[in-house]
């Protein structure tokens, strides 16, 4: 057997396809004559822009990117001296306090936008954010409205569909006029394919943590995972990261090895992870020998795994569905309970790990709901605060007394159920 | 309900609507629907809503405008966190205080993330109501907006005929709009009298006559502010040495009544403001005679409407709309007064900023909560500020 090491290949390959797609940023930042697109996870559209050879740029990765390497906090703090409230998300404070600091970051120089794409899919702070960077920036914005999720069915309608689809085709004329190249209908599909190969590669690792112990942990291992699927999805690279990734874990999956010696909680994760603090408050978890067999986080960009694939025959539709109905945030709240539910018991988790984040009222408002509803139905159910990316607002004593007090709680529960049975 | 408005004082017609607005519940709308069957009501949550969809589908729409300084939040507290606005809150906590019972619809709208999910935990919570969501386009740009949100208006209209077991024709939706127009219009005039002469229309009169238009039909609210118009205009009075400001910011959730009291004595003319924004939708009449009304209602949603921070039209810029407005309503300067968390108020500011910065339009900026109940503090920052115009 090949290197099942936690975390081998995969981890190299990742760092370095993120560290070539970075060097494309910054190429094009210095004048490589690549255009540049800013857009948005949710959902979001990037095969379409993979077709004009326009490079995709994620203000949330570069967020993120910023906090993990704790370099956030400054350009928050210079974006508050400008106005932004306290209460504003941090994601954009960080991203605006970057843009006016010169756009140079530890990975990447990013490049001025030639086109802000704000795919609203959901969070209304996108709108906000777009909005101004394109103030900032003088560059256009297109908002690309999706329709949310409302009704009974939970599922768009045609009128919604349309309506998308029409907005797409102006968006297509749009990069035409930006790159001076006609929609190549070929490689359109050709991105949609490698697309639809990646996210089904995806739903199968996805898959992977149904198994007992789960190969990898589905929140602090998938948010990792997530910065190939966006920035590097509709690529021949972003295939060749999920096939290897999928080996690899299947392998581990084969062999009954997992992130831990020995799996003793399972559990399920709501919300954005404190990316400032990512390793302490894995930490917490680890301790425990607790793993997450599934998260809502990691499907803001897509909900593979309940089934969708982008079609190659059918590119714009699928695109479009994408965006309106196979992606996490452009659902209702209860579509969230439902996929929560899901997980419980598909993937035979035992508890429910709610991280409330202060910045992100999408994700948070009503997140005490979900703790009733869950508790409720008799499953352990935790609610803890922090932020994802604004450092101050971790308090990580506290933080880790709550995650004992609930695993110790947990395991005392489990102990009695399995006495009594 | 039966009060003779044409016999009282302006002062009077004040009292009433202060008092109906300060009191909790839903009185003159419960009498409304007790008055004949198949009557219904639909909670309409900020910021603008269709009411006239509802009108003409047989039901009073009530403007939601959360819970005030009088209410305990007891329960919702519990399933919205500390950093979310308060209306949300309120909203949540009437409802699982029995005060919206009589409630047959709950309608939201795509204004914010926490409104949004509002309607989710409304919906699950309180499984007897129907809630509906409207998804109000966000992309104004585009040629298609208009004809989508006429289908949307029509979605709803579809649900709303279910609940009230009423067909509603073309005539009837023409019919609503044209109230509504009419109750708009003297609306605009009520604003335009207190700009050209603040000293004659005090805003703790215009506020409350303007929100009783939440709490009773629209026929009703035009008596009121007929009447009203006339007591105004029969008015006299010498203006004082006060500062002419402009407030934005309280488009959603209301700031109390004694903050804007304060505000005002703290020695402020306010000569204009985004109190009760929904009311106030259309900067001209909606066409009352369309050949398909709701794709006049949504025609007038895309292009005859007030700039307002849940309003993501590119278009144009907020920030020079809000100095073109100051100018002209000859502004001394502008007040930013945002509910606390409340993040699209929140996220003008910046910008605001900085384009009140470049007009060298003086400006403050400050937080309130529905709750409220001392103002000293923001009084003493106004009188500050006003000091320092006056006197500078
Ligand atoms: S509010 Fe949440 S979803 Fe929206 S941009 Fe911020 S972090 Fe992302
Ligand atoms: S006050 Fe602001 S945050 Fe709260 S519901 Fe209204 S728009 Fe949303």
């Amino acid at each position: 057997m090949a290197d099942l090491q936690y975390q081998g290949h995969l981890h190299n390959l990742q760092k370095e396809l993120m560290a070539e797609y970075y060097a494309d940023l910054t190429a094009s930042a210095e004048g490589s004559g690549v255009p540049a697109a800013y857009l948005l996870i949710g959902g979001n559209p990037v095969e379409l822009l993979r077709a004009f050879d326009i490079l995709p740029v994620f203000p949330e990765v570069n967020a993120l990117q910023l906090a993990v390497r704790k370099q956030s906090l400054p350009h928050i703090q210079a974006a508050e001296f400008m106005g932004y409230s306290s209460d504003n998300c941090a994601y954009v404070k960080a991203d605006i306090g970057m843009y006016f600091a010169g756009r140079k970051t530890p990975f990447a120089t990013i490049p001025e936008p030639t086109l802000l794409l704000c795919n609203y899919v959901g969070c209304n702070v996108y709108l906000d954010w777009f909005g101004h960077l394109s103030e900032y920036t003088g560059r256009p914005a297109f908002q690309l409205d999706i329709p949310f999720i409302r009704t009974q069915s939970g599922t768009p309608s045609r009128d919604d569909i349309i309506y998308v689809l029409r907005q797409l085709e102006r968006l297509v004329e749009l990069c035409e006029e930006i790159t001076g190249k006609r929609l190549d209908q070929d490689r359109l599909r050709e991105s949609v394919r490698l697309s639809s190969e990646t996210g089904a590669l995806w739903s199968k690792i996805k898959h992977l943590t149904k198994q007992a112990p789960a190969p990898y942990d589905a929140y602090f291992d998938s948010v990792t995972m997530m910065a190939p699927l966006y920035c590097l999805r509709g690529t021949p690279q972003g295939l060749r990261f999920f096939e290897t990734a999928y080996a690899e874990l299947a392998e581990k999956a084969a062999a009954g090895v997992g992130p831990l010696e020995t799996e003793r909680f399972r559990y399920v994760i709501e919300g954005p992870p404190p990316w400032p603090h990512l390793r302490t408050f894995r930490d917490m978890f680890s301790r425990w020998n607790a793993v997450a067999v599934a998260s809502t986080y990691s499907t803001v960009g897509g909900l593979w795994e309940f089934g969708f694939v982008h079609d190659p025959d059918h590119p714009m539709e699928s695109i479009a569905r994408h965006l309106l109905e196979w992606n996490l945030t452009n659902r209702n709240f209860l579509q969230r309970y439902a996929q929560i539910e899901r997980y419980l018991e598909e993937w035979n988790a035992s508890a429910l790990v709610i991280h409330s984040v202060k910045s992100c009222r999408l994700f948070s408002a009503g997140q005490g709901d979900m703790r009733e509803y869950f508790t409720k139905r008799g499953i352990p159910t935790l609610l803890v605060e922090s932020d994802l990316e604004d450092p101050r607002y971790f308090s990580e004593a506290q933080m880790r007394n709550r995650i004992d007090a609930f695993f110790e709680s947990v395991g005392h529960r489990t102990a009695v159920q399995g006495a009594s049975s | 309900m039966n009060t003779p408005v044409l016999q009282e004082s302006l002062e009077e017609l004040v009292e009433r609507c202060t008092l109906a607005v300060e009191t909790p519940g839903f009185a003159e709308a419960e009498a409304w629907k007790r008055e004949a069957p198949c009557r219904a009501i639909a909670g309409c949550f900020p910021v603008y809503s269709p009411v006239e969809l509802f009108h003409a589908a047989g039901m009073l729409p009530v403007g939601l405008a959360g819970g005030g300084n009088r209410m305990e939040i007891a329960h919702a507290d519990s399933r919205f966190q500390s950093f979310v606005c308060s209306i949300v809150k309120s909203t949540l906590e009437q409802g699982m205080t029995g005060a919206l019972s009589s409630f047959d619809a709950l309608i939201f709208h795509s204004i914010c993330d926490p409104a949004r999910n509002l309607a989710s935990v409304y919906a699950r919570n309180f499984p007897d109501q129907k809630v509906e969501y409207i998804h109000f386009p966000q992309n104004l740009g585009t040629p298609e907006a208009t004809g989508y949100l006429a289908r949307e208006y029509e979605r709803v209209m579809v649900s709303m005929s279910e609940l009230t077991g009423r067909q509603v024709s073309f005539d009837d939706v023409r019919a609503s709009i044209s109230t509504y127009n009419q109750v708009r219009s003297v609306i605009r005039d009520l604003y335009a009298i207190r700009s050209d002469t603040p000293h004659l229309l005090k805003t703790r009169e215009l506020y409350p006559l303007v929100r009783y238009g939440h709490l009773v039909p629209p026929e009703r609210h035009l008596e009121v502010l007929l009447r009203a118009r006339e007591g105004i205009l029969a008015r006299e009075g010498r203006p004082k040495d006060r500062i002419r400001a402009l407030l934005v910011g309280s488009f959603c959730e209301q700031p109390p009544l004694d903050l804007i009291a304060a505000i005002e004595d703290a020695g402020c003319y306010l000569v204009d403001d985004d109190f009760l924004q929904g009311r106030r939708w259309f900067t001209r009449d909606v066409d009352a005679e369309a050949d398909d009304p709701y794709y006049a209602l949504a025609d007038a949603y895309v292009d005859r409407s007030v700039p307002c921070a849940v309003k993501h039209d590119i278009r144009t810029s907020k920030a020079d709309a809000l100095v073109e407005r100051a100018r002209v309503h000859r502004a001394d300067a502008v007040i930013v007064l945002c509910a606390k968390f409340c993040e699209p108020a929140l996220f003008e500011y910046p910008l605001y900023r900085k384009a009140l910065q470049a007009a060298a339009l003086p400006h403050i900026s400050l937080e309130f909560e529905e709750k409220m109940w001392v103002f000293d503090r923001i009084k003493t920052e106004i009188e500050t500020f006003v000091e320092s115009l006056l006197f500078s």
